[in-house]
């Protein structure tokens, strides 16, 4: 793992708070693809392997005052702003209180208003130009909030990516475009998504600064992300980060990615996996003790068992609700 | 009362909200400046500045989506997409986003925003100068489809769309930007509710229900049969979502025929809507089928002036229809 010095700044027990979002991130998900497995959940879609990218973007903002426009794959990013094992339990469930949508959107489709975490779609890359327009009212406000917005390489095929980051480089809005690229979209490799080595390449030709860290390591993509904030904040426009990760499950519960990439390849990549790598990094600094990440992984089993088993005796939503609100005249909450 | 025009409508109604509410602005290509292709934003880039009418790229897609998040921020956008024809690269931004925002959020996130646009032919603009879009979007829950027929709809419309909650689909007939003129009072707020048809002509013999320029030209035809002795109700459906059925049906109870004029191709046009409602609520009031005068089911308008004025209807196409309609 590259030190960046990063760590010095930090403080024990953020380091720790990072490592214990990305640790209860990785149980909630690996407890999902279990229920998916026994039929109690229709859909999951992972995002192990990225917990290091994302906790490590989250941390660089100012979590609830900044906006963030996530996508679906950004579970740790989203615990990191606020949610709670609970909730993503609902969600997963389609359970009543469930807060990105109350059970009409499939699960990890973020939305947590109470954080600045807006709504988002399927369809790949829409909320760009959301971050754009969102970017646009807060200068024209003269507001100090910053936006992220995340994606996976693949959408930065997508016209909707390419127009949302042209505006924040026109109008110089104060715009962080994360790109969490693990190399495969679904099944296509990156190869057949660009002509480019980095996504962040991309940036040079639409005017704003783009870098590339190693999304393995959450102080890396920290001290990225962090500059762009700083950027944003002082005026100066939109910055690109690339962070690469590994996805290390197939893209979702209803794919098999045996059918494209070997099984040494994604060995590989689990022995780089980013929790062990950062937790050993901690231990290595006499941040974690054995002790202390015994006691961790103990307390996320528990949350994630209570978190479940709160969802399941959840009720569902009347179906009634289904009707409703098609209109903001007929929002009426419970 | 002065006379303006159905443009002079909008433009009144743009000026009106940027002065009233300062959430309010307009985003669009050539709307700065140049104050829109068509003039409709004219003076308003002097009076507020360029951070409240804004010059966007030339990207549909992100028209909406910028202006979605600016919503979201709690922003009044007015986009403005400058022909009809062009919005389909901006459909998924307002089908799959603006429109599904509160619904998918459970109420949590709104895109109260207003999205221009003028549609329809007869102004030699051809297949991409012409096009009614108004099927597509009066289709989606979530999104409100207005329509106005002259300058004071134009105005009230276009006010009441700015301060709705939702997202609201603004269409204008732009073959009537400056042909259509009409009364619009000066010293008082003018708004017009936006779910409310109109009965712009009274009648017994038969329902004609129509929109934009079709409406006008309804109301011309009406005019001409009205001298053979065919009194017709004409009803300015002024909102295609959510559609105003007591009206329409109301119509229809009383003069037990109806006719349903729009410039869109035949199939799959809004006009279907409104047959169908007639069918399923009012079959046992009917004298006669319903009928569809329409444009013809051909991609879209043809440019060649002969070929533009086979696919449109007009008052003469129009009273045609009506006569026929009357003698079943």
């Amino acid at each position: 793992m590259v030190v960046t010095g990063t760590e010095a700044k930090l403080k024990k027990e953020t380091l720790r708070e990072i490592y214990w979002i990305m640790l209860l991130a990785r149980r909630l998900d690996e407890r999902a693809w279990v229920l998916h497995r026994q039929g109690k959940i229709a859909f999951h879609i992972s995002g192990i392997g990225h917990e290091a990218a994302q906790v490590g973007a989250a941390f660089a903002l100012r979590r609830g005052h900044d906006w963030v426009l996530p996508y679906y794959r950004d579970l740790a990013m989203t615990l990191a702003l606020g949610l709670t094992a609970r909730e993503f339990a609902l969600g997963l469930m389609g359970k009543k209180g469930e807060p990105s949508s109350g059970g009409r959107q499939m699960p990890s489709h973020w939305s947590l208003r109470r954080a600045n975490v807006v709504s988002h779609s399927s369809p790949v890359a829409t909320q760009t130009s959301h971050a754009a327009g969102i970017g646009l009212a807060i200068k024209m406000r003269g507001d100090d909030a910053v936006v992220l917005t995340s994606v996976g390489e693949g959408s930065t095929s997508q016209g909707e990516w390419y127009e949302g980051v042209n505006w924040a480089a026109v109008h110089r809005l104060p715009v962080i475009f994360f790109v969490e690229n693990n190399r495969f979209a679904i099944s296509v490799p990156q190869e057949h998504q660009m002509a480019v080595e980095n996504a962040a390449d991309k940036a040079a030709g639409l005017g704003l600064p783009g870098v590339t860290v190693d999304g393995l390591d959450p102080l890396q993509v920290y001290q990225a992300v962090a500059a762009a904030a700083a950027r944003a904040r002082a005026g100066e426009g939109p910055t690109l980060v690339e962070a690469r990760v590994f996805r290390m499950t197939p893209h979702s519960s209803d794919d098999d990615d045996r059918t494209y990439r070997t099984r040494e390849d994604v060995e590989a990549m689990k022995a780089r996996d980013p929790l062990g790598s950062f937790r050993e990094f901690l231990r290595s600094q006499s941040v974690l003790s054995a002790e202390v990440v015994a006691e961790m992984e103990a307390q996320a089993k528990q949350q994630v068992e209570q978190a479940v088993a709160f969802a399941e005796a959840a009720p569902y939503p009347e179906v009634s609700e289904a009707a409703h609100p098609v209109y903001v005249e007929d929002v009426h909450h419970a | 009362m002065p006379e303006i025009t159905l443009i002079e409508g909008i433009r009144q109604a743009m000026d009106e909200e940027l002065a009233r509410d300062e959430r309010v602005f307009i985003v669009g290509e050539d709307v700065g400046r140049r104050g829109g292709v068509f003039r409709a934003t004219q003076g308003l880039y002097e009076k507020y500045g360029p951070e409240r009418v804004i010059d966007s790229p030339l990207a549909e897609l992100s028209i909406v989506g910028v202006g979605i998040g600016a919503a979201l921020y709690g922003m009044r956008p007015i986009c403005e997409i400058q022909f009809a024809d062009f919005i389909h690269p901006a459909f998924n931004q307002i089908v799959n986003e603006a429109a599904k925002m509160c619904y998918r959020s459970n109420g949590e996130w709104t895109a109260p925003m207003v999205i221009r646009a003028p549609y329809g032919g007869g102004i030699g603009g051809g297949l991409y100068h012409s096009q009614s879009v108004e099927a597509f979007f009066a289709h989606v829950p979530g999104l409100k489809v207005v329509v106005p027929s002259n300058p004071y709809d134009a105005k009230g419309l276009l006010k009441a769309a700015v301060r709705d909650p939702n997202p609201v689909l603004y269409l204008e007939p732009k073959k009537g930007y400056r042909l259509i003129r009409g009364a619009v009072p000066e010293d008082e707020e003018v708004l017009v509710p936006i779910g409310k048809a109109r009965v712009s002509r009274e009648g017994r013999d038969l329902s004609l229900f129509a929109y934009g320029m079709m409406h006008h030209y309804s109301l011309q035809a009406a005019q001409q049969v009205a001298a053979e002795g065919i009194e017709v109700e004409v009803v300015d459906l002024r909102t295609l979502n959510p559609l105003d059925r007591e009206t329409v049906l109301g119509s229809v109870r009383k003069t037990g025929k109806a006719l349903i004029v729009y410039e869109d191709n035949l199939t799959g046009g809004y006009g279907a809507e409104i047959a169908a409602l007639l069918a399923e609520q009012a079959f046992t009031d009917l004298d006669a089928p319903v009928r569809r005068l329409a444009g013809p089911d051909v991609p879209a308008v043809p440019y060649s002036r002969p070929l533009q004025d086979w696919f449109m209807p007009n008052a003469e196409k129009i009273a045609a229809a009506i006569r026929e309609l009357d003698a079943y």
